[in-house]
């Protein structure tokens, strides 16, 4: 098999593997395109998108204007889909927009053990933890567990609330504000806004570990 | 037993470390960005709808062992060839073989950033009353069914609580299996972690699933 590039790297196999995928996938995109089903320069926008427009800053701009917004964070609360779309995002995989608040007695935590729902118009394409296995299987039944996986401890009188994104409605955490943000401006308080917070798994950034 | 979904992974103790990552790294691999863009694309034909593509996904055999972009090209294959729009020489091959089918639509780079805002929204308007109320208790269905279903094994034959109704929703179940529609009412039910995993359990930990009616009884 003929191959445009050195193979002088480490991990073989992975490359090999990765050369075959590659080969697959090219071959499929090929046969698609000539049989008229797909326009090619589609693929080119819709990668763009999730690449460069869609992702978790979205969702921290969510969370920092509920966070500054009292009567934001109430419709946020109440209509999680017209309180997103006022901000201009809405869509394929955030129709159905739900917001939960996490507080000092509950934490929320979203997974989906049964596939990779999620809500991609504030977060973008989840990572590859919550696709995986041992997420999904064990979210639902050991959270603490899990939360220890990325060093969040909480207290033992903070309940916590699993929940599994079975149907068309995703989730999106509002994560606590941190102490010591008094004044901040809503950019400054975004980017104390992680992905992994606004799934549950993490916590907002302190003000110290700002970017 | 002929239906066997290999994705319903819940509370299954699946060894692995949970491995967090950095929010930049979207794909890890230019193949995966393809592998999404080309079934975005082919769902824009309108070919079949998402129930039927996460059908076609939890039942590869090999579903385990495959990375997640590797499920989502094996089930494109899988629905296009199912579908005869793409032979199984073409892929060897590379190229076409075969004379095309005709699809509904084609989705156009122009119209990709409108056809991601709009989505696919689910809802439909109510036209039965809900059975259940908020606060109401309810028991889940137990059992294994022959087709594409949204009741994780980990809550089936569970008791809980109904927290919200969702409005009626398209009934995945059935649109997966190409039956249309038949929208139900859907809920947010949450179950006590002592109630799915035993007494065992540390307290203070609760689960929610979002159920379709027909999912649900009352609980006695």
């Amino acid at each position: 098999m003929a191959h445009d590039h050195d193979h002088d790297h480490d991990h073989s196999d992975d490359h090999s593997e990765l050369d075959e995928m590659d080969l697959r996938v090219r071959a499929l995109e090929t046969v698609l395109t000539q049989k008229g089903y797909i326009d090619p320069a589609a693929l080119d926008v819709l990668i763009d998108t999730y690449q460069t427009k869609i992702g978790p800053r979205n969702g921290a701009r969510v969370v920092a204007r509920a966070w500054i917004d009292p009567v934001f964070r109430d419709w946020l609360l109440k209509d999680a889909t017209a309180a997103i779309a006022s901000l201009g995002y809405s869509g394929r995989q955030g129709e159905h927009m739900v917001a939960v608040a996490n507080t000092d007695s509950q934490h929320h935590m979203v997974v989906c053990t049964l596939c990779s729902c999620y809500p991609w118009p504030v977060l973008g394409l989840p990572p590859t933890w919550y696709k995986s296995a041992p997420y999904r299987s064990r979210a639902v039944k050991d959270p603490r567990g899990v939360l220890a996986e990325f060093d969040v401890q909480l207290p033992a009188s903070t309940a916590i609330r699993v929940w599994d994104s079975t149907a068309e409605v995703r989730y999106l955490v509002i994560p606590q504000r941190p102490d010591g943000t008094e004044g901040w401006s809503e950019e400054a308080l975004a980017e104390l806004v992680t992905r992994d917070s606004m799934i549950g798994t993490g916590l907002a950034r302190r003000p110290e570990a700002a970017p | 037993m002929t239906y066997v979904s290999h994705a319903d992974l819940g509370g299954r103790d699946l060894p692995g470390a949970i491995v967090p990552e950095p929010e930049g790294d979207t794909f890890h691999a230019p193949w995966e960005a393809r592998a999404l863009a080309l079934t975005l694309a082919m769902g824009g034909t309108g070919s079949w709808n998402l129930d039927a593509s996460r059908s076609a996904r939890e039942t590869l055999p090999d579903y385990a062992r495959l990375s997640y972009y590797q499920i989502w090209l094996a089930a494109l294959e899988a629905m296009l060839t199912e579908r005869q729009q793409l032979l199984p020489d073409e892929l060897a091959a590379g190229r076409m073989l075969h004379a095309p089918q005709p699809v509904k639509r084609v989705l156009q780079a122009a119209d990709v950033p409108a056809a991601l805002a709009r989505g696919t929204a689910t809802e439909r308007p109510a036209t039965v009353p809900a059975r259940f109320a908020r606060g109401e208790r309810v028991r889940t269905r137990s059992g294994a069914v022959e087709h594409h279903t949204r009741l994780p094994g980990y809550v089936q034959g569970k008791v809980g609580t109904i927290e919200h109704l969702h409005g009626m929703h398209v009934f995945a179940d059935a649109h997966a299996q190409g039956l249309g529609e038949q929208p139900q009412w859907l809920y947010t039910v949450v179950f006590d972690g002592v109630a799915l995993w035993g007494e065992s359990t540390e307290p203070g930990i609760s689960v929610s699933v979002d159920a379709w009616e027909s999912y649900l009884e009352p609980a006695a």
